[in-house]
């Protein structure tokens, strides 16, 4: 199976390479499109500022490389954000493959960045397979997407917010299945069986 | 709901886990990455990894400690120490850290916060600061706790934040390596006086004093060395006990 993850300025890649190694599975990691375009899975991981991945992305066209997958890819973090229409995160047009807007934590009593492991539930299949409704996911961000009919699973932290996203072929997290142990992953074993 | 975090931090010297009292009288205690790995499978929310190395050739071997933990463990990992420039930050992120922890180097040039969040985002950007009580309040020390500075600790955490800083690190040194329990009172005034989250650390010796911390403290994880490394309290029998204290944790 060939699994690329996408290289660009905002990814956690060798968190994300050292998972996958840990799955037996090798991962390809490029920004070259023909090698995204013939992959079996594309894994978008992502943390930083929304605007400058999104430039990153236009100025070398992976914006229409990811739009045009048909395989399943998976947005990690910002790169599900990025995955969404737009984000309040410097007043960011993202990608538009998910039709959600990422919003900003209003903060007040809470801290922010939204960082920890934190309960998810509403778990949907198949993504969520082999993983008890409020299980502990590994999270830190400081803007989340809203739910909607797409949401496969809920989290909660002041608002209830979209943890897991499924439309089409793209798969969206906002925790780090990468950094969440046992279960993160079992998301990510999920996900290559797809 | 977003559970505490309990951190072990592993002090390492020359490629050993070394740990002393007060910042001095170091011990050794292990070797890094079978504690990481060990760390890891018993629940461990986090892993804290700094190095306080004198030598190049030390700094050399951490970089490579940094990368084989990163290969073992799939939990967030911050590693910290010796850290001055963006540049040493985006090796330490190649290699597999999600987190640096930046103490000296931002007391002497404040900027460093600004361009690491602005290259590598907030969330990534730990500010660690070592206070010791004086007669006029809490002041920060630099150089592992070698030398004073003229700064507050609560102000300048206030600033670090200000300039990008996501998370802080807050060592008393006055409980540093006693065993007789967290500073409540400072932990609670920075956890009060900013947004983002708080590590406690320096002095834990019981199970009650994570608690404490915790809770009275306002920490928003608590982190410890020599309670771990030797056994003292296992982060399983942790954690049951926070729970029944009523404190959210993830078992």
């Amino acid at each position: 199976m060939k699994v690329v993850v996408v290289k660009y300025n905002a990814g956690n890649i060798a968190s994300v390479a050292n998972t996958l190694n840990r799955l037996g599975v090798e991962p390809i990691i490029s920004d070259d499109a023909e090698t995204l375009r013939t992959s079996d899975k594309v894994i978008f991981p992502g943390v930083g500022e929304a605007s400058s991945a999104m430039n990153y992305l236009r100025e070398r066209g992976l914006d229409v490389v990811l739009k045009s997958l048909t395989q399943p890819v998976m947005g990690i973090c910002l790169g599900m954000q990025l995955l969404c229409a737009s984000s309040e995160e410097n007043e960011t047009e993202c990608l538009g493959i998910l039709p959600y807007r990422a919003r900003k934590f209003p903060g007040g009593g809470l801290k922010v960045p939204h960082m920890g492991w934190n309960t998810v539930s509403d778990l949907q299949q198949p993504l969520f397979e082999g993983i008890a409704s409020e299980e502990y996911f590994y999270f830190v961000h400081g803007y989340y997407v809203e739910t909607g009919k797409q949401t496969i699973a809920i989290c909660t932290y002041g608002e209830t917010f979209s943890a897991a996203i499924h439309h089409a072929n793209c798969y969206a997290v906002q925790f780090h299945p990468e950094k969440s142990g046992i279960a993160g992953k079992r998301i990510l074993e999920n996900f290559l069986r797809l | 709901m977003l559970a505490k975090r309990i951190i072990p931090c592993l002090d390492v010297k020359d490629g050993r886990t070394v740990k002393g009292t007060n910042f001095v009288g170091l011990r050794d205690a292990g070797d890094p990455v079978e504690l990481a790995e060990s760390y890891s499978a018993q629940g461990a929310d986090e892993l804290v990894f700094l190095d306080i190395s004198a030598t190049n050739d030390g700094r050399k071997t951490f970089a490579g400690l940094v990368g084989e933990i990163a290969r073992k463990i799939n939990i967030p990992f911050t590693v910290g120490g010796g850290i001055s420039s963006a540049g040493d930050i985006g090796a330490l992120l190649d290699v597999g850290a999600d987190k640096v922890s930046i103490n000296s180097a931002a007391v002497r040039q404040p900027a460093l916060i600004e361009a690491a969040a602005r290259n590598f985002g907030s969330q990534c950007v730990v500010l660690a600061v070592d206070a010791k009580r004086t007669s006029d309040g809490w002041r920060v020390y630099m150089n592992g706790g070698r030398i004073a500075t003229e700064l507050d600790a609560v102000a300048w955490i206030k600033r670090g934040v200000e300039l990008g800083a996501g998370e802080i690190l807050l060592t008393s040194m006055n409980a540093d390596g006693t065993r007789d329990g967290f500073e409540l009172e400072l932990t609670r005034e920075v956890s009060e006086s900013v947004s983002v989250p708080i590590i406690a650390s320096g002095g834990a010796g019981s199970m009650d004093d994570f608690a404490d911390v915790l809770v009275r403290g306002k920490a928003d994880a608590a982190l410890a060395a020599s309670v771990f490394h030797y056994g003292q309290i296992g982060i399983p029998e942790l954690k049951s006990f926070l729970k029944m204290r009523g404190v959210e944790v993830r078992i």
